[in-house]
């Protein structure tokens, strides 16, 4: 394991809604930030970032995105992250408006 | 305006069933996501941050009205209810599912509409000035040209692969409202001893590496154009890196070959081609010239208008912003803003596309188009219909009396939607639209433009005021560039230096706008005027204030 590495969640997009979804514990795909498993250790990361991969018939674009640990669960570490689990900012669209984050 | 052919129709009847087929084979496991991608976007349709969006052509800026109500259904149907027009001309419905993409092609198609070439390395839809066809100051409508472009590239067997994106901009007039300088090729029509032809002006373009288009050839006569810019594509196309996407585009090719090989090149290839062309270009050419004739003005008083002018002032606050001179007498071009204060900058709800189709069928000839400035225009309108036009107007909160103010902001949809974005631009331009809306009419004409990543498709560039948004260490930060212009008298804005977090970019734009009042001879002298005559370093003083360095990144 690499001191350097960043916590984080496996997400990408659902390919019939393009709307973002987060690996969970149970190897299940939320479309809710905080239900994604944190991953600390790379290896890890790494194996279930390639499993999420391995699925094209139902994600687009499956990636490691920085997170940390939050009082509710998983929370982004970055403001594109944030985005992506909320939604846009111009109006009440995507996730914030079904609750979802 | 020109009618889809048989032959139109035919093409793309075939192209949407061969897509509807893929998406069928995408979702079937059939085709993976490498497969998929170059064809989901050679048919407009990109995977965002939070969604798909399809991107729809409206070539040149021209709609009618019941393609206009078209694009409101589509937007009811499958959308948000909103559609969000773009700075190349272009509208994009952000939130469309995959498996409803097929119906929403088949939905433009019906009226004449498509989504092909709005993406991909291939060339894009052709852009022209929105004031074409009605424009005072205009040699001759660009539309014919610009059609039969359309019809030259579309689906083109040899320039379905270029080494990067093409993007052809026209304009029929010597004042530049099509920013012809920042596109790989630029059109200007011209007159040489009564003879029509055009200025080609290439590898202008903004993103990372911006450059402003050089003169290739100062006159093309009208009847070599098409096959002068076939020997331009094809000498993109052999001699064009294809290594470094980054390096790719024609403007690096022009950069390290040097324009005078260039034109050398593209002399020998057009000299070559030119015996090929048998004339067919020009049949079909004066064909559309017929079908962009000018719609039959009507000889009406326009005293309706002058009454209102003098006695309604929001009436006049108006026509005074939003009115463009006309060649027929009697006639006014309308912009509407999209840029109402608050709002986001491109952005029309169905209802009000559907109104703006009204009034475009009940006052306006049939004709709309989009800007590049992301307003519409209603380029026919008689001044007697106005007073009315204007009320109906109101009434959808499309009134906005600020074209060429500070507040008519051209913004890239940036980090709320694009993938590619390193920052947000809307929020941006909704609060510098707030910030300024009590005295805007005061500051005067001033062009602001953002982009939310280096790519510029916000034109950051060439704005008055350019706005850049990066994201730097994990945090949103603001680059401002003074004294960009998009006109004929195209330049590159200069970087003032650090950049501004997100919460100091409003204050920071605030000062350079003091800045300028404080600095101005008179009211009429406009920000880039005193730019020309000052320079940027008083606006550096402004903007870098002593205390204000902490905040700057």
């Amino acid at each position: 394991m690499s001191i350097r590495f960043t916590p984080s969640v496996v997400t990408a997009n659902d390919l019939l809604i393009g709307d973002v979804v987060y690996l969970t514990p149970q190897g299940g795909w939320s479309r809710i930030h905080a239900e994604a498993e944190l991953f600390t250790e790379q290896a890890a990361a790494e194996a279930a970032l390639a499993a999420a991969q391995a699925q094209p018939d139902r994600l687009v674009g499956a990636y490691l995105a920085p997170a940390r640990d939050g009082a509710d669960g998983p929370e982004p570490a970055h403001f594109r992250e944030v985005f992506r689990a909320r939604g846009p900012s111009n109006y009440p669209h995507g996730k914030q408006a079904e609750r979802m984050c | 305006m020109y009618r889809y052919s048989e032959f139109d129709r035919d093409f793309l009847a075939t192209r949407n069933a061969q897509f509807r087929a893929q998406v069928e084979r995408r979702i079937s496991g059939a085709l993976t996501e490498d497969e998929f991608k170059p064809l989901r976007l050679m048919n407009g349709l990109y995977l965002q941050l939070h969604a798909y969006m399809l991107r729809v052509a409206i070539p040149y800026g021209t709609l009618n009205s019941v393609q206009m109500r078209q694009l409101a259904m589509i937007a009811d149907r499958w959308d948000k209810g909103y559609g969000h027009f773009t700075t190349r001309q272009n509208i994009q419905f952000n939130w469309p599912r995959l498996r409803d993409v097929p119906d929403m092609l088949d939905a433009l198609a019906d009226v004449g509409m498509h989504a092909i070439q709005t993406s991909g390395n291939c060339v894009r839809n052709v852009t022209a000035d929105h004031f074409a066809g009605a424009a005072a100051d205009e040699i001759a409508d660009p539309r014919p040209v610009a059609e039969l472009l359309r019809q030259w590239s579309t689906d083109h067997p040899e320039f379905q692969f270029l080494p990067r994106k093409f993007k052809i901009a026209i304009t029929g007039s010597p004042n530049d409202r099509a920013v012809t300088r920042a596109h790989d090729i630029g059109l200007r029509m011209v007159l040489q001893n009564g003879q029509r032809g055009f200025e080609v002006i290439v590898g202008g373009g903004l993103g990372r590496t911006p450059v402003i288009g050089k003169v290739l050839a100062e006159f093309i006569p009208e009847a070599d154009l098409l096959p002068y810019i076939e020997a331009i594509l094809s000498t993109y196309n052999s001699f064009g890196r294809r290594d470094n996407k980054y390096k790719a585009r024609i403007k690096i090719m022009v950069n390290e070959l040097g324009l005078e090989e260039v034109r050398a090149r593209v002399q020998r290839r057009f000299d070559t081609l030119r015996a090929e062309w048998g004339g067919a270009d020009q049949a079909i050419l004066n064909d559309l010239r017929r079908a962009f004739a000018p719609p039959a003005f009507r000889v009406a008083s326009t005293e309706a208008y002058d009454i209102a002018y003098e006695n309604d002032p929001v009436f006049r606050s108006f026509a005074d912003t939003n009115l463009a001179g006309h060649w027929q007498d009697g006639y006014a071009i309308v912009t509407i803003s999209l840029k109402a204060h608050g709002a986001t900058p491109g952005d029309a709800t169905s209802d009000q596309m559907r109104l703006m189709a009204e009034l475009a069928e009940r006052y306006g000839h049939d004709e709309l188009r989009i800007s590049h400035e992301q307003n519409v225009i209603l380029p026919h309108v008689h001044k007697s219909d106005l007073p009315a036009l204007h009320a109906a107007l109101q009434g959808a909160g499309l009134a906005t009396a600020n074209v060429g103010l500070i507040s008519d902001i051209i913004a890239c949809p940036g980090m709320d939607y694009c993938a590619l974005a390193t920052a947000r631009s809307i929020p941006v331009a909704q609060e510098i639209a707030t910030a300024f809306e009590a005295r805007e009419q005061d500051i005067g004409g001033l062009k602001i433009k953002i982009s939310g990543c280096i790519n510029a498709c916000g034109h950051h560039h060439v704005g008055h005021i350019g706005i850049l948004g990066l994201d730097r260490a994990g945090v949103e930060n603001y680059q401002i560039t003074l004294g960009g212009d998009a006109a004929e008298t195209a330049a590159l804005g200069e970087r003032a230096g650090p950049g501004f977090a997100y919460d100091q970019i409003v204050p920071a734009i605030e000062r350079v706008i003091d800045a300028y009042l404080s600095l101005r001879k008179a009211p009429h002298e406009t920000f880039i005027e005193v730019y020309q005559r000052l320079g940027a370093q008083v606006f550096k003083d402004a903007l870098y204030q002593p205390g204000d360095r902490a905040n700057a990144a």
